[in-house]
């Protein structure tokens, strides 16, 4: 994806210079391998600091929250789904924004390259479309990007942008994933005990970070349920139950509005798979309310509304 | 004391030993990286890592620490008093530490053991620790120790140092209490010249080896004013998504939070991990916040570390240079790019 980078700085360029928008946001090449650091365009001449590439993984629409200029903005499907919830949400409004439409084929897993190389040192990585060289202190190794997609860019249904003002380049083909919810299938078959051993182990490294929370675009709470000191809600120590209440709030507050954009799992420092939670309640929305997050803005969300043939049978 | 040999096999053999008498941490494989853990029968120690993930600091500052507990129970004579939680604190040892964290150690020392406060459970627990080094063969290319005080061989904060020599270690004890760990593990074998020279050869390609810089030069002339209202905080602030990755896996970060948790009519008072990253780090009781704003806390972060730590202890910065920030900042938050605009300016 190497090769929208020009296109991205060309489109922000314009637009700065223009008026059309104040500021631009997207990234910045990362000073670490495999990493890039979101960025704030003001001015058209610092337009060439923009990059992109497969490591793009965070989402932008967390830094729209609340803004109240007009802003230009780089997003791929599951950004630009998290705009639409934005919107709806009343967190920005679509006048502000212009997007700039990201045709994308996924997201490298970092940790599944670190893997790849036993652990060494990576000290650069260099993409060429399909393929990536990694390149450490002695060695080199070619890999297929298909074979190192982060799990959830592996299973994604909606590549392609579903709001944008201009697209950096065609629209890719979607992806017919086998089944997006193998995993969570795997886990509703366990017992109630089983379940509690599995999410327990899960979250066992937990370091209540928050890092999962801070980067979603979901959570702009101004005050977390965990924060919240008078009267406090939840201990702040490394209790396990604690830690899990933690888990579970934060998972069922994006419920019917996660677009799987997989940064909560991304930027864990202690790599815990946190989408675990909260594909289990994308899943469920789907199945009992038909509706995935951030599609249009035509329609409220499913927890957002009632309709009388709304799934009901919980009620005794 | 020049050095002793240990093969790795008897190295780790007297380590299982001495375990079985003391508590001794040791750099283990969990998931994709390393962590300091306790040695044990079910699981073996890795001396081949860079750095472990988290800081060893919990090994003497736990995340969680119960200081106090006390009973509501007004039918008991205790009612309301505040006890220290009864706990002890007998002689442990952290094996494999690298030298930044080593350093670490000594930076976050003055904060808790000084004439003015003494951090009883710091105290307690530092003095209990017998700090084994292992140098770095190997730095990586985050690593920027020799910038700051440090370097991949440095003693300081250490009791023993050990030398990765591939199929041995060479042990070097540095202060009282490593000759005494030292000769726990056993007498090994005196280190030729050509050994030791060898070892000093590598010690000396190690510092080559570190590719990473920082400027600090200039951090305590300029006053906290100037570098307080530089104009380049808001960018260095923009992708900072305030959570607690750098403050959590920094050797060097020591704020922390005391909280009462009751249960029915027992009570504990327990200290936590804080971070400055965290809005509610700084909430008064009135509501009021006097650091409101992601950038005020940004700030915070780095003005403590490369200014405040300078100017009130005159021990250079409160960064060891570890790299882990610069690694694992989730939006890469690169702390060797604040030094160079905070030096620079």
């Amino acid at each position: 994806m190497l090769e929208y980078t020009p296109k991205i700085r060309e489109i922000a360029r314009g637009l700065l210079e223009k008026g059309t928008v104040d500021v631009f946001i997207g990234y910045r090449k990362g000073s670490v391998p495999m990493m890039n650091e979101p960025v704030l365009v003001t001015d058209p001449a610092q337009t060439d600091v923009l990059h992109w590439d497969s490591h793009c993984g965070l989402n932008l629409c967390n830094y729209l929250t609340k803004r109240t200029d007009r802003i230009g903005i780089v997003a791929n499907g599951c950004n630009s789904r998290n705009i639409v919830t934005h919107i709806i949400e009343n967190q920005v409004k679509r006048e502000q924004l212009y997007i700039v439409g990201i045709p994308c084929t996924g997201m490298i897993d970092h940790r599944a390259v670190k893997r790849a190389v036993n652990g060494k040192e990576i000290k650069e990585v260099q993409e060429n479309k399909d393929t990536f060289l990694v390149i450490g202190k002695d060695f080199e190794e070619k890999f297929a990007k298909k074979d190192f997609l982060q799990d959830n860019c592996s299973v994604c249904r909606h590549r392609n942008p579903v709001e944008y003002d201009e697209m950096v380049a065609e629209p890719v083909e979607e992806q017919e994933a086998e089944d997006v919810f193998a995993d969570v299938k795997t886990i509703e078959k366990m017992s109630p005990s089983e379940k509690q051993d599995f999410f327990t182990q899960l979250i066992s490294s937990c370091i209540r970070c928050y890092a999962c929370r801070n980067v979603c675009p979901l959570c702009y709470c101004p005050t977390c349920f965990v924060d919240e000191s008078q009267p406090q809600w939840v201990g702040k120590s490394i209790d396990p139950v604690d830690t899990m209440t933690f888990h579970l709030l934060r998972a069922f507050h994006c419920a019917g509005r996660c677009t799987d954009c997989g940064a909560c799992e991304r930027v864990c420092p202690v790599a815990i798979p946190v989408r675990q939670f909260t594909k289990k309640l994308n899943k469920d929305t789907l199945e009992l309310f038909q509706w995935e997050a951030g599609l249009t803005l035509e329609q409220r969300p499913a927890l957002d509304v009632y309709r009388v043939d709304d799934y009901n049978d919980f009620i005794l | 004391m020049k050095g002793r040999l240990f093969t790795k096999k008897e190295w780790d053999k007297a380590l299982r030993e001495l375990s079985k008498s003391q508590k001794i941490f040791v750099p283990a494989k969990e998931k994709d990286f390393h962590n300091f853990t306790v040695l044990d029968n079910n699981m073996e120690p890795d001396f081949d890592f860079q750095n472990t993930r988290l800081s060893p600091k919990s090994i003497v500052f736990p995340q969680s620490e119960r200081m106090f507990e006390y009973t509501l129970d007004e039918t008991s004579p205790d009612a309301h008093i505040l006890k220290e939680a009864p706990k002890d604190f007998p002689p442990q040892a952290v094996v494999g530490i690298r030298p930044c964290d080593a350093h670490a150690f000594q930076i976050v020392n003055v904060n808790f053991d000084n004439p003015e406060y003494k951090d009883p459970w710091w105290v307690r627990r530092y003095r209990a620790t017998t700090f084994v080094g292992l140098g770095c063969n190997e730095p990586c290319s985050t690593c920027f120790c020799t910038s700051v005080g440090g370097g991949p061989f440095s003693e300081k904060g250490l009791d023993i140092l050990l030398h990765d020599l591939g199929d041995r270690f060479l042990a070097k004890a540095i202060t009282e209490k490593g000759i005494e760990f030292l000769d726990k593990i056993g007498s090994g074998k005196e280190a030729s010249e050509q050994t030791l020279k060898k070892a000093a050869l590598e010690a000396e390609a190690a510092l080559g080896k570190i590719s990473s810089s920082v400027p600090t030069d200039r951090l305590k002339e300029k006053t906290e004013i100037e570098l307080f209202d530089a104009p380049f905080w808001e960018k260095i602030a923009f992708p900072c998504i305030n959570c607690g990755t750098c403050t959590y896996l920094c050797p060097t970060c020591w704020c922390f939070d005391i909280q009462d948790e009751v249960f029915r009519k027992e009570g504990d008072r327990i200290r936590n991990w804080d971070s400055c990253m965290f809005p509610l780090f700084t909430l008064h009781g009135s509501g009021h916040n006097p650091r409101e704003k992601k950038v005020q806390r940004v700030r915070q972060r780095f003005m403590h570390k490369l200014k405040y730590y300078v100017d009130k202890y005159g021990n250079g910065v409160a960064c060891v240079g570890c790299g882990r920030c610069v690694q694992f900042c989730p939006v890469n938050i690169d702390i060797r790019e604040v030094f160079e605009l905070m030096n620079g300016y």
